[in-house]
């Protein structure tokens, strides 16, 4: 398999913290690869010097061959912040279409492109509503459907699933798995350890190190033990 | 264009946000109102008494606009508050007693005197002639032309500034910074989105000001706009650059003591003509300074553009200036 995202020993610290300690990652196309870990362990850190919206003190990272930051990159890339960056004032409609002009999609494939997300998310009934009336799980599906919108062929989402309820969530892993179908790349940082189990590879992160990688199998079957979180809680303690 | 979608957003945004939009538009208009109440009252009604005065005098002071009274006992009537000077005639010289407790007093019975009995000192007639010619009564008249510059500038700088900062604390300049926009289309985009506001309150504002107030017009309309809005233009890169150095929107307003406040000192509200050197050379710093200046000499003094295209090359200077430092911060947080 090609490797589509390629981390080389990526360093970054905040002042004095140092909260990625080199980094050596390799991301492979077509699969959903999660990242692993408590808060604080730099995964938003790490996913943000992927999209290049942070550039790491040392290091290299590449995207399709593509050394990062890369403005024209980001074309390729769906990103999902961990906080609902959404505008208020607006309508969940007048969201998307913000963002699809700023994606310079054109006119007709915009209006397809808005119909198609909102259905995926379950917000099309909401469409006209402003944002600031929306529950937090609505709004984390807006944040959702606005990464999917320009069609990327990668997906990078941190956290999606926070607030959103279990049948939800299931549809959420189920279009995953879709997008995964179709040859989409989807990067997930979660702290949950029954969402790990639904990637394909997984990176346990834990203060800004990779303890381990691989399938999910693979690393229970390395550590002998049954669930993820034994095997989190083995390697933390063979590497601390 | 992404520069436009940028545009659209904030009219949007911007359009149900009423209040923001009141703060803009009618809270400028309402201290003005509040300014022109306190200030627009005419120097007239001075009250004097005279001791021992020759009658030609007493034609001439009577000629003039002040009111004179009969009193029995004048320091009384003085410190009463009943009439404002007391002129009397004693071994063959003027003496004037003024009321000094109030300060706008002393400047105005000084002037109504002189002016009463200027015309003909030493046997040689003495004509007073206004240069502008600007028929300015009152002090609002004349601090007008400032105050519809300072709050142009005030609010321009407090809304453009607030709603730059909510889009960082609302992580949506994160967001934006994860999609292929160029850091100098989100700055332009703001400028041109907000700046739109401010021709909008620049005119609201000037017009008000101008035709119901009464504030004086000596010079041309389209350059009291041309001022405003590039004095507008110069809050709006100075507040969306200062509040990327705030946190929230409270240490945003925690810039107005610091940054606008003291703008109203070098405004021409007060004069600074006598101070030492080095406050002169902070006035030349503020961009307040200039703008009304400007508006004084096209206002009052009726000049034309060659009269202040100093004044607006400052402002334009002091926008660029400003609009580079916020490029350069901002392409510093994207990485």
């Amino acid at each position: 398999m090609t490797s589509i995202i390629t981390l080389e020993k990526v360093s970054h610290s905040f002042g004095n913290e140092l909260v990625l300690s080199n980094v050596d990652l390799e991301i492979e196309q077509g699969k959903i690869y999660g990242l692993l870990g408590p808060s604080g362990s730099g995964k938003t850190t790490l996913v943000k010097t992927i999209i290049g919206a942070l550039t790491p003190n040392s290091g290299k990272i590449y995207v399709e061959n593509t050394k990062m930051p890369s403005l024209k990159k980001l074309n390729d890339i769906g990103y999902m912040a961990q906080a609902d960056a959404l505008y208020e004032e607006l309508t969940a409609k007048e969201n998307l279409d913000f963002f699809a002009k700023i994606y310079g999609m054109d006119r007709l494939n915009r209006k397809k492109r808005i119909d198609q997300v909102l259905n995926e998310v379950d917000l099309f009934e909401s469409k006209e509503k402003v944002v600031e009336n929306f529950s937090g799980g609505m709004k984390r599906r807006l944040s959702l459907a606005i990464a999917l919108l320009h069609e990327p062929r990668i997906l990078i989402l941190d956290e999606p699933t926070v607030g959103i309820d279990p049948v939800l969530r299931n549809k959420v892993w189920d279009q995953f798995n879709e997008m995964k179908r179709k040859g989409i790349t989807i990067i997930v940082t979660t702290h949950v350890m029954d969402e790990a189990e639904k990637c394909d590879q997984l990176g346990l992160l834990r203060d800004g190190r990779v303890l381990a990688s691989g399938s999910p199998t693979e690393l229970k079957d390395q550590t002998h033990t049954r669930t993820i979180e034994d095997a989190f809680l083995y390697y933390g303690g063979v590497n601390s | 264009m992404k520069i436009i979608a940028i545009i659209m957003r904030i009219i949007q945004q911007f359009i149900r946000d009423k209040r923001s939009l009141a703060l803009l538009f009618f809270a400028p208009l309402l201290i003005l109102i509040l300014t022109w109440v306190v200030l627009d009252q005419e120097s007239g009604n001075i009250a004097i008494t005279t001791v021992d005065l020759p009658e030609k005098m007493i034609t001439k002071l009577e000629a003039g606009e002040m009111q004179l009274i009969e009193v029995d006992n004048p320091d009384e009537s003085l410190r009463e508050g009943e009439i404002d000077a007391i002129i009397a005639f004693e071994s063959n010289a003027l003496q004037i007693t003024i009321d000094d407790s109030e300060p706008s007093n002393q400047q105005a019975v000084m002037m109504q005197i002189q002016q009463a009995l200027a015309t003909n000192q030493n046997g040689v007639p003495v004509e007073i002639e206004k240069y502008y010619d600007t028929e300015i009564d009152t002090t609002f008249e004349y601090v007008g032309p400032v105050l519809i510059g300072y709050f142009a500038f005030f609010f321009v700088f407090l809304v453009g500034g607030i709603s730059f900062l909510r889009e960082k604390s609302q992580g949506t300049m994160e967001r934006l910074f994860a999609t292929p926009i160029r850091s100098w289309e989100i700055i332009i985009g703001y400028l041109i989105g907000f700046g739109i506001f401010a021709i909008i309150q620049s005119f609201i504002v000037v017009l008000f000001g101008v035709y119901v107030l009464g504030v004086p017009l000596q010079g041309q309309l389209v350059l009291v706009v041309l001022i405003t809005l590039l004095l507008a233009l110069t809050a709006l890169t100075l507040g969306t650059l200062l509040s990327t150095f705030a946190k929230n929107e409270f240490q945003m307003m925690q810039f107005i003591p610091i940054v606008i406040v003291p703008q109203a000192f070098f405004s021409g509200l007060f004069s600074i003509d006598n101070a030492p050197a080095w406050v002169e050379w902070i006035g030349n710093v503020m961009p307040i300074n200039y703008g009304a200046n400007a508006l004084i000499e096209v206002m009052i003094k009726g000049n034309s553009i060659g009269d202040i295209l100093f004044e607006i090359s400052m402002l334009f200077g002091f926008s660029l200036l400003f609009f580079m430092l916020n490029l350069v911060t901002l392409v510093s947080f994207r990485k």
